[in-house]
């Protein structure tokens, strides 16, 4: 067991967890959105920041993929802390204004303007859909494609990938188009991308162990009518 | 832009309909399929076929245990792979920060005016490809243009023509004689010592090196060029590439004794006296081009 002082509180952990897990066992808040239990840490969001250690030394690191370490003193919400994660929120709103999951999370840190351009990107490259899909769909249909300001998530060659199970799962997950069906256009209420996608719903007798995650499913919606 | 990237691959699958799988099989052979060696296979499909067909990339994946997300994701990264076909000479120019203010945007719209084609295309005739580097690390020598693995310092724009006709050429036949690292040496049996130069014969305007070759009980001779940093042959067998020969001394006869490998390819590597002392080591394998000249 390893003792830690998270916010003053002092807290025993097994060894090998992380201090999102330690902060989340004493209950001190902590957002993320990369994140998922049952999923490996990524470290793409930045959201988890927490400071460690002190006076000059202290620095921020994300909790999620920080080891507890004794005798540790982490602090989750000082200053410095709130200010990082309101200019993540801020920059993660910019390039995804239209996902719910982003724009609750900034009115939840107080974020009331807007300094940057909006970009309308569908995607914030937080790796959830891809890490769901290869740790608990076992596909590996889609990844992580070029690099830099041209980096993208899809499938090799842009076309259908042949292990696709067309789970649904990688869209369960996504924090950026997740919600995107609630969005304020009346013409835009139902965004149908998984319409598009033909839904798994659609072809469940194909495949035995398949589970739809689409909620709402249009498909679902369309047949029951 | 869906539509696009669709209509793209279906040119790159029409593309790579020559891709032989005994090829890449015999590629990944080589690497013992471990997972550790991924980019060592995709550089040598790339030296193979001068880009990676998608055909490959799926056989790879296929063989290697890996997936394809993987094999893709690392072929998109690097930006020394390319997914789509490239031409015969590769022209790079530097658009970095030392080249651009010493006119390098200039020297990249002149390569596209006289190439006809924006960076990452290639020629319809498959001649050229124009790409542009954001920095090559010799900031002093902007701007910078790179043809074929050639460095070209403080490239004004009227110098442009010329460098593409000299590529079109092929710069390893256009450099001897002007190029002072280019040297002719002479050269003997290690065993006999007796010279092995030819004058009846003449490789790039010197005699040539003779030696007997054996390959698969068959002999014959091969002439080297003696210019140090050529590559130059000429033989009357019918070597495939990549096969180790034997090298024989005309005089004695005898089997010259490899007693180094090559650095390169671990095939056994042929010493010769050379004149004035020292020693230079060929390399026996055909199509490998590394050789080494220890000066006494």
């Amino acid at each position: 067991m390893i003792t830690l002082k998270i916010n003053g509180l002092e807290v025993s952990v097994q060894e090998s967890s992380t201090l999102l897990e330690a902060a989340r066992f004493l209950g001190f808040p902590i957002p993320t959105l990369c994140h998922m239990d049952g999923l490996s840490s990524y470290g793409a969001c930045r959201l988890c920041v927490v400071e460690i250690g002190e006076g000059p030394k202290a620095k921020l690191v994300s909790s999620c993929t920080y080891p507890a370490e004794e005798g540790l003193k982490v602090r989750t919400a000082s200053a410095r802390v709130l200010r990082a994660r309101r200019m993540i929120l801020e920059l993660l709103l910019a390039s995804c204004p239209q996902s719910k999951t982003i724009q609750d999370l900034a009115s939840a840190y107080g974020i009331r303007r807007q300094r940057f351009k909006q970009e309308h990107e569908d995607c914030i490259l937080c790796g959830l859909c891809v890490r769901m899909c290869e740790e608990q769909m076992m596909a590996k249909a889609i990844g992580f494609r070029n690099r830099g300001e041209k980096r993208s998530i899809g499938t090799p060659f842009d076309i259908k990938s042949d292990v696709c199970r067309l789970c649904g799962g990688c869209m369960y997950v996504c924090p950026a188009c997740q919600l995107r069906c609630t969005y304020n256009e009346p013409e835009k209420a139902i965004c149908g991308g998984c319409a598009n996608l033909t839904p798994p719903c659609i072809e469940k007798e194909h495949f035995d162990d398949m589970m739809c995650y689409m909620d709402p499913c249009v498909a679902c919606e369309i047949k029951k009518d | 832009m869906k539509q696009e990237a669709f209509a793209s691959s279906s040119d790159r699958v029409e593309a790579c309909e020559d891709v032989d799988v005994t090829n890449i099989l015999r590629i990944l052979d080589k690497h013992n399929e471990d997972r550790g060696g991924l980019i060592a296979i995709l550089e040598e499909i790339q030296a193979e076929y001068g880009y990676l067909p998608e055909e490959a990339l799926r056989i790879v994946s296929d063989r290697s245990r890996r997936s394809l997300v993987d094999v893709y994701g690392v072929a998109t990264f690097y930006r020394s792979f390319s997914l789509k076909p490239r031409g015969k000479h590769l022209v790079c120019a530097c658009l970095g920060t030392a080249c651009h203010v010493r006119g390098a945007p200039r020297i990249a719209e002149e390569l596209e005016r006289q190439l006809g084609i924006k960076p990452g295309e290639t020629t319809p005739d498959k001649e050229f490809t124009l790409e542009t580097v954001n920095c090559l690390g010799a900031c002093a020598l902007g701007p910078v243009v790179v043809i074929d693995g050639h460095y070209f310092s403080k490239v004004k724009k009227s110098r442009i023509s010329q460098l593409l006709d000299e590529a079109r050429k092929g710069f390893d036949s256009a450099e001897i004689g002007k190029d002072k690292r280019i040297f002719p040496i002479s050269v003997s049996c290690p065993h006999c010592n007796r010279s092995l130069m030819d004058e009846t014969f003449v490789i790039d305007g010197y005699p040539s090196i003779k030696v007997n070759i054996t390959h698969n009980h068959e002999e014959g001779w091969l002439r080297l060029s003696c210019l140090y940093g050529s590559y130059n042959t000429a033989t009357e067998l019918d070597i495939p590439g990549n096969t180790v020969v034997k090298f024989h001394c005309p005089h004695c006869g005898v089997e010259i004794p490899c007693t180094s490998d090559c650095s390169m390819c671990r095939a056994p590597m042929a010493p010769m006296l050379v004149d004035g002392g020292g020693v230079v080591r060929i390399c026996s394998r055909r199509g490998c081009k590394n050789h080494m000249l220890d000066l006494v």
